[in-house]
């Protein structure tokens, strides 16, 4: 709809709203009328027209959200310089490192193994169970469910996240945890009946990992790939997103590491918890303002309350993280 | 049979863990998202209020619990 559809609207004027000088010769009456048809016309335009610069915005606001981090990381990992990380301006030993040494081991070993056995069985998963999921069971009902599992995940680590950086929870020590995990997989490889074999641990661990994160991809690209109708380009870009974050994850899997856990946990809490809600009232049948665009103001009301409750949270008592930095050896502090 | 059963097992805990674990109180808060969007789907002004509202409060009583809770808890 433009403002040539209108038809009246002569002048900015008319566009605005504004009374203009009524023609000489006409009648009380008409002008009434013809005003009053005029402000409905416009106020049937203003909503297509914020409708239309709406999506837009909101899918470039989501575009920015994973594109510009991701960039960041990629160039990062390539000049840490830039970024204040290191002495190099440009380097490709992030590169190297990720198809050298122990990571070509285990990717040549073990890793590509259960990535494709992982992939495989999510492959029949989705042919036996969701084709027909998606033929029988209506998709507003999966939109319920799937957005009430989201809201039970969002809501839970947002709340651990809040409890963390308020310091009423201690946050996790993630190289402590890495040692120990990595020491206890290594005990149980070294353990194994027969070293030769194929690393069996290895094999679980990246299966399970690989299994878990394509079933919630499979969630989600039926559920919205059917309900638009388009299931196929949706898996298309799925896979195309599923190379692109592989090549990604490999380049700057270090740089990666070295982001706190709860940050990233705070961020994702806060985006499960608005898209979940998002999916349950559409699901339910709720019209949101502004169609997608509403998960923007939802972002936004979360993280509002989520600032203001780590803030308050804050001032109530001494904080555990306190106690624990205040334990932790210099070199963790640094 | 034992694997299976432990099998079933481990699926059934996961759940369980995954759904209502030490948070009894957000599982109850999404039930009631779910049923007062499906009642109230017809009053749109109201229903786009409420919702964010519920959600906002539940998670300020859990966050508020844990923080009577937590510090001594299990840290997970």
């Amino acid at each position: 709809v433009t403002l040539a559809d209108l038809g009246t609207v002569t002048s900015p004027a008319d566009a605005v709203g504004r009374p203009t000088a009524p023609p000489s010769g006409s009648s009380g009456p008409r002008r009434s009328g013809s005003g009053t048809s005029l402000r409905n016309r416009l106020r049937a335009v203003r909503i297509p027209l914020l409708a239309q610069v709406a999506r837009p915005v909101f899918w470039l606001i989501l575009s920015l959200l994973i594109l510009v981090p991701s960039a960041c990381f990629l160039i990062l990992a390539v000049s840490p310089r830039l970024f204040d990380q290191g002495p190099q301006w440009f380097t490709l030993s992030n590169l190297r490192g990720a198809f050298s040494g122990a990571t070509a081991v285990a990717l040549t070993n073990s890793i590509w193994v259960s990535c494709a056995a992982a992939v495989a069985v999510l492959a029949i998963i989705v042919l036996v169970v969701g084709v027909p999921l998606i033929h029988y069971v209506p998709i507003n009902a999966l939109r319920v469910i799937v957005g009430a599992l989201l809201l039970v995940l969002g809501l839970s680590w947002l709340r651990k996240s809040i409890l963390r950086s308020s310091g009423h929870k201690a946050l996790h020590d993630e190289d402590l945890v890495f040692a120990a995990t990595s020491a206890e997989l290594a005990t149980e490889a070294s353990s194994s009946p027969s070293p030769k074999r194929r690393d069996a641990v290895g094999f679980g661990v990246a299966f399970k990992g690989v299994f878990l994160e394509g079933m919630e991809v499979v969630l989600i690209v039926v559920s919205l790939g059917a309900s638009q109708h388009r299931l196929g380009i949706a898996a298309a870009a799925a896979g195309a997103a599923a190379l692109v974050v592989a090549a990604i994850g490999a380049l700057v899997a270090k740089q990666l590491s070295q982001v706190p856990e709860n940050t990233i946990k705070l961020a994702v809490g806060i985006m499960l918890t608005s898209f979940g809600l998002f999916w349950v009232g559409e699901g339910a049948g709720v019209h949101w303002p502004g169609s997608d665009a509403a998960i923007i103001v939802l972002v936004g009301v979360f993280s509002l309350v989520t600032m203001g409750s780590i803030a308050c949270l804050r001032t109530l008592q001494p904080t555990v993280r306190q106690a624990t930095k205040a334990a932790m050896p210099e070199r963790v502090k640094e | 049979v034992k694997a299976l059963s432990r099998g079933v097992r481990a699926f059934g805990l996961f759940w369980w863990d995954f759904l209502v674990g030490d948070t009894p109180e957000l599982l109850i808060a999404v039930i009631m998202i779910v049923a007062l969007a499906l009642l109230l789907r017809h009053h749109h002004d109201i229903v786009i209020i409420l919702l964010p509202v519920i959600t906002v409060l539940f998670l300020l009583v859990s966050t508020f619990r844990g923080r009577q809770q937590d510090g001594t808890g299990p840290n997970h």
